[in-house]
Order: C-alpha cells, then sequence, then structure tokens
C-alpha cells in the first residue's frame, strides 16, 4: 500500500500534466524512495493512482535504468564507464570495487549494504573516473580515495565534502 | 574575448543568485523580447544565425518556424516548450556546466523561446543524476516566479529516469508522456504534434541559454562573437588524457588545436593520436587536423560532426580498440530495443570488439564490424541513434585498422 504522503506527492505530480501518466516515472520514484525498490504491489498502486494498468506501468517501470524492480542494498553505486572515464581507468576501479564488496555488477552484498551497478555517462567527463552513491556524486578518483570513500560510507553518513 | 554565456558564474563555484542575474542585465533580454512581439523574435534569432547546440546544429528559428502560427481561436490549445536537459550524450558535460553556474540564464531563454512560438507551459526535462542543477533550477524557477517574470508562463522541473534515448527528441516527449522513450516516426514533427498531439518545440540547454544575450545585444553583436558563419560563442570541453580537463566558452569556430592547448595539452608522457569533436557519437578526427575549426561546417568538412562540442582525446597509451568498445557497449546497453537493425546489430558489434580485445578476435571479425558500420546507416535505423554509434566505430576501422589487426595477430591487447 502506498502511504497517505506518497499519494499525496504523486497527485501533486499528476497536476502537473494534462495527463496523468505523466507523472509515472515520478510516481514509481516516489515508491522507490521508501522502499529501495518497486515492489509489485507500489507498482499496481502507483499504477491504479494514475489510472492506467500495471501492465502500461511496468513497460515503462522496466525501460528506465533508475526504476529498480528488484530490491537492492542501503546504498546504490553507481560507476561510471563510459568513455571518458574508461579512459581515465575505470575498469580497474570496477575490478577493485568488486573485490572490495565481494560482488558482481548488477549484485548486492550479502550484509545488504551495497548494489554494485554500471552507469552510462554520469556527465563528470572532467572529473573522470567518477561515480555516484545514493545521489552524490565523487570524481578524480584513485584507488585510494575509492576505498577511503567506501569505508566512508560503510562507516555511517557521507563525509560529503572530504570527497567532491 | 566576450564570454555571455559564463561571465555570471563566480569565479569560486557556485551559482549567480538572482540579484546578481538582474543586476548585470538579467531579464532584459525578456523584456526586449516581450516588447518586439514574437514574430520579432524569431526574425532577430534568424538573424542572429543561431544553430541548435545539443548535436544536430539545426537553426534555432527554423524550429520554431515550423510551429503553426496561432489561429487565433478560443479553441486553439496549448503549445508546449521543452527543454531537453537530459545530457548523457558519453562526453559531455556542458549543459551540467550551464545549469549549475548559471540556472537564471537558462530561465530566462526558456522563457524567451516559449514566448516566440506562443507556448504557455514549458517542461524542463532534467536527467535525474543531475541532483545539483534540480535544486538551482528549482530555485531559480521560484525566484523567478516570485519575482514576476515568468508571468503567463507555468514552468515544471521533470525529472528523468534514466536511459540515453530520452535524449531523442521525440523519445523525450514519450518519456514525459509517461511511457517507454522510443522515437516516434517524422512526420509529424514535434513542431506539429508533439507532446499529447499539441505543436511542441524541444530546444537544448546551451541553445536557451544564448537567447537572453541575442535579444538584449542584437543579431550583429551575437554573430560577431563567432568565428565561423553561424553565430555565437561555444561551450567546448575536453576531457581523457589532457592536462586538465575542463569546460571553456570560446568563439565559435575555435580550432581543436588552442582547445586542447588550452585545456593543458596532453598529459605528461602522452602525445593525441585523435580526437571526438562532440560526444561519444562522432568521428574520429587524426592529430594531423587538430588546425580543424570547430563549427558545424568546418567539423563536417573533416569528415566528423560538431556534435556537442566537448572534445575526448585519444592518446598514444590508450587503445582505439578498447575505446571503442567502451562507446558501444554503451550503445548496446541504451539502444531501446525498437527495431531491430539496432537492437540486434550493437550488440553484435559489442561481441566482435570483446572478442579482440580478449585476444579471441578473427579477421572475420573485423569484417563483421565493416559490414556493421556500413549497414546501421541514416535511414536504415528507426532513428539517429545506431548511425551515430556507428561513426566513432567506421572512423576507428579506417584510422587504426592496424590496431584491430594486431588483436587478431597478437592474440591480445598491446596496450594492457
Amino acid at each position: 500500500m502506498l502511504s497517505d504522503e506518497e499519494r499525496t506527492r504523486i497527485e501533486a505530480e499528476a497536476r502537473r500534466y494534462p495527463s496523468r501518466r505523466a507523472a509515472l516515472s515520478e510516481a514509481l520514484m516516489i515508491a522507490q524512495e521508501s522502499r529501495g525498490w518497486v515492489t509489485d504491489e507500489a507498482l499496481a498502486d502507483a499504477a491504479r493512482e494514475l489510472g492506467i494498468s500495471a501492465a502500461a506501468a511496468e513497460s515503462v517501470a522496466t525501460f528506465y535504468e533508475l526504476v529498480f524492480r528488484r530490491p537492492v542494498g542501503k546504498h546504490v553505486i553507481l560507476a561510471c564507464d563510459s568513455v571518458s572515464c574508461w579512459i581515465r581507468g575505470s575498469e580497474g576501479l570496477a575490478g577493485r570495487l568488486m573485490r572490495t564488496l565481494g560482488v558482481e555488477f548488477g549484485g548486492t552484498t550479502a550484509d545488504g549494504l551495497f548494489t554494485l551497478l554500471r552507469a552510462g555517462c554520469l556527465g563528470l567527463c572532467e572529473r573522470a573516473p567518477a561515480l555516484m552513491i545514493d545521489g552524490q556524486v565523487y570524481g578524480d578518483l584513485s584507488a585510494e580515495k575509492l576505498d577511503a570513500l567506501i569505508e566512508d560510507v560503510r562507516g555511517g553518513p557521507h563525509g560529503e565534502a572530504a570527497h567532491r | 574575448m566576450a564570454k555571455p554565456l559564463t561571465d555570471r558564474m563566480p569565479a569560486g563555484g557556485g551559482s549567480a543568485a538572482l540579484a546578481d542575474y538582474a543586476a548585470s542585465g538579467g531579464y532584459l533580454g525578456l523584456q526586449a523580447a516581450r516588447d518586439m512581439g514574437a514574430a520579432e523574435v524569431q526574425e532577430q534569432v534568424k538573424k542572429a544565425g543561431l544553430r541548435g547546440r545539443g548535436g544536430a546544429g539545426f537553426p534555432t528559428a527554423m524550429k520554431w518556424a515550423a510551429v503553426p502560427p496561432p489561429s487565433g481561436a478560443p479553441d486553439d490549445g496549448m503549445r508546449y516548450l521543452v527543454v531537453n536537459a537530459d545530457e548523457k550524450e558519453p562526453g559531455t558535460m556542458k549543459d551540467r556546466f550551464l545549469m549549475e553556474g548559471d540556472p537564471h540564464q537558462l530561465i530566462e531563454g526558456l522563457a524567451i523561446a516559449a514566448f516566440a512560438i506562443g507556448a504557455g507551459v514549458a517542461y524542463i526535462y532534467l536527467r535525474r543524476e543531475y541532483t545539483r542543477c534540480a535544486r538551482e533550477l528549482d530555485r531559480a524557477i521560484g525566484e523567478a516566479v516570485s519575482a514576476g517574470f515568468l508571468e503567463g508562463l507555468e514552468v515544471h522541473l521533470h525529472l528523468g529516469a534514466g536511459r540515453y534515448l530520452c535524449g531523442e527528441e521525440t523519445g523525450l516527449l514519450n518519456a514525459i508522456e509517461g511511457k517507454r522513450a522510443v522515437p516516434r516516426n517524422k512526420p509529424p514533427f514535434p513542431q506539429v504534434s508533439g507532446l499529447w498531439g499539441r505543436p511542441t518545440v524541444v530546444n537544448n540547454v546551451e541553445s536557451l541559454c544564448n537567447l537572453p544575450h541575442i535579444l538584449r545585444e542584437g543579431p550583429d553583436w551575437y554573430k560577431a562573437l563567432s568565428l565561423s558563419a553561424d553565430g555565437g560563442t561555444k561551450i567546448y570541453g575536453a576531457s581523457s588524457w589532457v592536462a586538465r580537463p575542463g569546460l571553456m566558452e570560446l568563439p565559435l569556430g575555435t580550432s581543436a588545436g588552442e582547445i586542447l592547448e588550452l585545456a593543458g595539452g596532453m598529459a605528461e608522457g602522452r602525445s593525441l593520436r585523435a580526437f571526438l569533436p562532440g560526444g561519444a557519437s562522432t568521428d574520429f578526427i587524426p592529430a594531423s587536423m587538430l588546425d580543424t575549426k570547430m563549427d558545424f561546417d568546418s567539423v563536417a568538412a573533416a569528415g566528423s560532426r560538431l556534435g556537442t562540442g566537448t572534445i575526448i582525446a585519444l592518446d598514444d597509451r590508450s587503445c582505439p580498440v578498447g575505446m571503442v568498445l567502451s562507446l558501444i557497449r554503451f550503445f548496446a546497453r541504451e539502444s531501446c530495443g525498437w527495431c531491430t537493425p539496432c537492437r540486434e546489430g550493437i550488440p553484435w558489434a559489442k561481441r566482435c570488439l570483446e572478442a579482440l580485445e580478449a585476444g579471441e578476435g578473427e579477421m572475420a571479425d573485423i569484417e563483421i564490424l565493416e559490414e556493421l558500420a556500413r549497414k546501421l546507416a541514416p535511414g536504415r535505423t528507426f532513428c539517429a541513434f545506431a548511425p551515430g554509434a556507428m561513426e566513432p566505430l567506421s572512423s576507428a576501422l579506417r584510422l587504426f585498422r592496424e590496431d584491430f589487426v594486431d588483436h587478431v595477430k597478437r592474440k591480445g591487447c598491446r596496450y594492457r
């Protein structure tokens, strides 16, 4: 069930468009906020809220990269592997991430703390290699900075300023 | 050197506040536009020679002119302006820079464009990963509304949920409507039948940021900023192994060599082999052509496209096959699946390149790559996505053929 607060927010979104369906991707992201991912139930509820079928909502949910239809960890790492990051060594960092976390891309650590995903260009090309954790970007990464960053996130609230 | 798009950005980072924006002539372009009327705005922008900065270089005024004139009837209905802020072209970060540093410039620009085409509602389609841009734009919209600058115009921020095709103008319209961002057939063009079947113009962030200056200073001033036949300055960039990756505003038509020089040249111990002039879906230009002027016509004459104007340099210590694989992996993942040649062809190219990089490639793989580059050509796929993806591949096969062959002979990559 969507919470009252979620429904209020989805309603506010829907009012910005002549067609309620236009609020769908935002509704899915709202549902994802508290659950970490979009459950079957939340998908159906969001669809009903906007007056469309669950199948139509699913067609959208499965198309977009930031809508998760499977459970994810507490922190989602989007590691950029596009050309500017690749040329500055993103593959090496990707390997290091897999070893440090003990998980493949697409997977979630056993302790449920991290999900590791590849991301298309994050638009941080002048600070390559870069990645994003929970909506926060980190650039100019080296092996040492990456290790410190992961430790930091593991340890609690992000030390944002230190890594920007 | 005039830098109208960036001279308000605070030197130490952060963004221009409304007070500073207004104090330095901000929103006077919008005022001038309203005083002269929509038809004259279109005329001024046409005279200024503004070509779209999203990648295709289509003249902005010509795009607007395809919107049917208002009939004057009470049921004439809604027109929309859509801002394409879905910057996801690999190697491209210029729109982020503009939105983070001077959000009011974009708000004023979109208000001018909306006025020019008679739009009552504008949607900014912003990629969700640009969290700082979202905060800045949200604040700027609120400030502009409070200050009374946006009378007669509703401006909404629409955050994307992530997919490269959202940057394709008709895919973007589907995305806003809450559908899969697959491309639409053209015609009808969005100017006639866009959002919810209504006349709609989709303009890129940087294109819109030019408008306040054109309207305030006039088309002659704007044309004189440029070193090319088209008007204005350009936000150029350089990434990969240059000494100082970054962004810079320079006259349109500045040479690629000057841009790379301003980025500090190549990093120590590396020399330039070739470069992609404007994002992932442009052809490589060899280092021997560094004097190529970075304007639409000159880059086209050099066999590539200006694209987004953000240079990605290939140095002598990075593998061209690996670089193309990185590009093609992105395109394979992002193909929307709508048409078969793209959905099947790009992953096939990816498999061939992976085989070459892994030392398992054969000469036949190179032939398949050449065939795919030929076959995924303009007009043979539903939209421009796959032909764009083939631009770096086909040019790499031409310029670096010996590297492809070397991967077969050596059974591996000599750069690793």
